[in-house]
């Protein structure tokens, strides 16, 4: 107990050099946690994003791409589909239910995704979760309906029976609005932490009086324009939608009639399976994100070289130290272990002030990174893997400790009681 | 007559690859003695302090400390044998800055089962023992919570000497203890060292090259008329 105490003592007696060595581990430390966390979470949120879907099918072309645009609102279609070859697969006799997909508007930087109610009643995220509304209802028969993403709801403080403006295009600043022709909120999902969160739903009619007055591109002027009221008594069927999802009667058969789509003569369509898709983009991103992982801990290890330089450098200076000691009967081991013991101190200290660092972090940051990159940072407890982590570190700089140790152990039977000065 | 609590005998030592340093035939110091050892710097003084203390071991000879022949004993035995029979004072800076003038004092009873002991038997406690010894040597009590660099260098070394004195070692040395004392308090300090060693019954080796306090000590010796090794810097 004395060893410790003589070493903490020591180090409080040095403790502008003992505060910079355990500010700089701690920071190294709550970096590779935070790299660590936001790695996991990615991964999970990644993962949780889509299940219980066989089959997404849109124009040919990537299959990331597909994946991108239809599940993750990331990116553009090429290609439209047409309603007849939805309804053509939607209507297969291996096919359960099927969820059409149109997207190409937004609100406020959030996309607006044009579906049907099936999508309510199918669709599933993380372990087979359907989604759930938190206030309000589904939309209905009415055109002008939106159900809004939790994170929409929140971030932009809309309750039931808001009036809202969409835009044209996905841009977060839209030059065309569809501002002769606003949604009323009708609902409000339930937080699901996957991209359904940041979107906007409204029924294919919807998608479709958005436009109908649409000529080149444009919005129609004059004569030509079509009130919210006209459109409502015209024929809202849409010809084209984005993409759709199939869940099968029997997961047997998704590789047959996946090369069935992407063999159907009516025009050229691409079907993944969802599963396949994710893992090849992970695949694409894993390689930066263990990059990164890397970089952290080679930053760590820059932190526990700072350790090592402070603690080698006060040696000499502590010379006298160590022959006092020496002379009122510490062995040359104790003088080894009180070098130990101090970057063993130094070391215990950068990392619970880096774990702290993390959680005031995640504390601080939470609502900005969810906004923002969808992604959850929890407030738990260090997991098995970190905790293994944090020990390797403090290993790590126990082995470090060795160093001095020994030099210190080597000078001081050198020295014996005689101080140098 | 007793045993002697020092006995060297034909003790010889030189630093690796030098020549030899110290050959001192015979030297003995009784039990209770205090000696005036004259030894200017580069005499091997502080080579002898460190054969005396078991850090180094002679190359041939005998050092025995209350009969224990150093020589036989292992590094680590030596150490303990050090700590448990030995206390120093040294020129300067003796303490650790960093611990308090209490922490200083005790820190050869947390080295030393047999001095934190003696400590307890005589004063009750370790804290009860160190308090007694500061006392005695002048040191306030409120002194006992301070860090010991706060402490002026007469009183760092009162507090050293109570340092070497705590749970009685038979011998305590003292390697030029009083050369950053002004002469008033040398003596001072002597006179207290002295009645300190004398209730305790330890025996006081004082090395110094300062001939003007040789004459308050029971004996007084040159280490020069001692070794019989030819030194490099007379030949």
């Amino acid at each position: 107990m004395h060893l410790i105490r003589i070493a903490l003592a020591s180090l409080a007696n040095r403790r502008f050099t003992a505060l910079l060595t355990v500010f700089a581990i701690a920071l190294s430390v709550c970096l590779l946690l935070a790299v660590e966390r936001v790695r996991t979470e990615a991964r999970a949120s990644f993962a949780n994003t889509i299940s219980g879907t066989d089959l997404i099918v849109g124009a040919r072309s990537g299959s990331v791409n597909l994946l991108l645009y239809s599940v993750f609102r990331i990116g553009n279609a090429t290609n439209n589909i047409r309603w007849d070859s939805f309804e053509h697969f939607a209507n297969h006799r291996q096919v359960k239910w099927a969820i059409p997909i149109s997207l190409g508007d937004s609100h406020r930087g959030y996309r607006v995704m044009g579906t049907s109610t099936a999508y309510f009643e199918h669709y599933r995220y993380a372990r087979s979760q359907a989604l759930k509304l938190a206030q309000g209802r589904e939309f209905a028969d009415d055109p002008f309906e939106v159900v809004l993403g939790a994170e929409v709801a929140q971030a932009l403080g809309y309750g039931l029976g808001e009036n809202i403006v969409l835009a044209h295009g996905v841009a977060t600043i839209s030059l065309v609005k569809h501002d002769d022709k606003p949604f009323t909120v009708v609902g409000i999902l339930e937080r699901t932490g996957t991209p359904v969160d940041r979107t906007l739903h409204i029924s294919l009619a919807g998608m479709e009086a958005l436009h109908i007055d649409w000529q080149n591109g444009m919005p129609a002027r004059g004569a030509a324009q079509i009130s919210a009221d006209q459109a409502r008594a015209m024929d809202l069927q849409p010809k084209q939608i984005t993409a759709f999802m199939l869940g099968l009667n029997s997961k047997i058969a998704t590789f047959s009639l996946q090369r069935e789509i992407n063999e159907f003569r009516g025009e050229p369509l691409l079907a993944i399976l969802p599963g396949v898709a994710l893992q090849e983009l992970w695949s694409l991103m894993g390689t930066a994100e263990k990059a990164l992982f890397v970089v952290s801990l080679f930053v760590v290890l820059t932190g526990l070289i700072g350790m090592l330089t402070a603690i080698l450098t006060s040696l000499n200076e502590r010379r006298r130290e160590m022959a006092i000691l020496r002379s009122v009967g510490a062995r040359p081991w104790h003088i080894a272990s009180l070098l130990v013991l101090e970057a063993f101190a130094l070391a215990l200290a950068g990392v619970a002030f880096g774990v702290a660092l993390l959680y005031l972090g995640i504390a601080g940051s939470q609502g900005f990174v969810q906004a923002n990159y969808g992604l959850y940072l929890a407030l738990n407890a260090p997991s098995s893997y970190e905790w293994k982590l944090l020990g390797g570190i403090l290993a790590a700089a126990v082995a470090m400790g060795s160093v001095p140790a020994w030099r210190a152990y080597r000078q001081s039977l050198a020295d014996g009681l005689s101080i140098r000065l | 007559m007793t045993e002697p609590l020092i006995e060297l005998a034909n003790l010889g030592f030189a630093w690796p690859g030098q020549a030899q340093l110290l050959d001192i035939p015979a030297f003995t110091l009784a039990r209770g003695e205090t000696l005036f050892l004259k030894g200017p710097s580069g005499s091997g003084k502080t080579t002898l302090l460190g054969l005396l203390g078991g850090v180094q071991r002679a190359q041939s000879g005998h050092i025995r400390l209350l009969g224990q022949d150093l020589g036989q004993l292992s590094a680590g035995a030596r150490d303990r044998f050090r700590v448990d029979h030995t206390g120093y004072i040294f020129q300067q800076f003796n303490l650790l800055p960093f611990l308090s003038v209490r922490e200083n004092v005790e820190l050869p009873c947390r080295f030393s089962r047999l001095r934190a002991e003696r400590a307890r038997q005589r004063h009750g406690s370790i804290d009860a023992a160190a308090a007694a010894l500061l006392d005695h040597l002048g040191l306030r009590a409120d002194l006992l919570g301070r860090r010991a660099d706060e402490l002026s260098i007469g009183q760092q070394q009162r507090v050293a000497a109570a340092r070497a004195l705590i749970g009685q070692p038979e011998l305590v040395i003292a390697d030029e203890p009083t050369s950053a004392l002004d002469f008033d308090a040398r003596e001072a300090f002597l006179q207290l060292l002295f009645a300190e060693c004398r209730a305790a019954g330890a025996s006081l080796l004082f090395v110094s090259h300062d001939q003007s306090l040789a004459s308050l000590f029971d004996r007084n010796l040159s280490l020069a008329e001692l070794n019989r090794a030819t030194r490099p810097q007379e030949a």
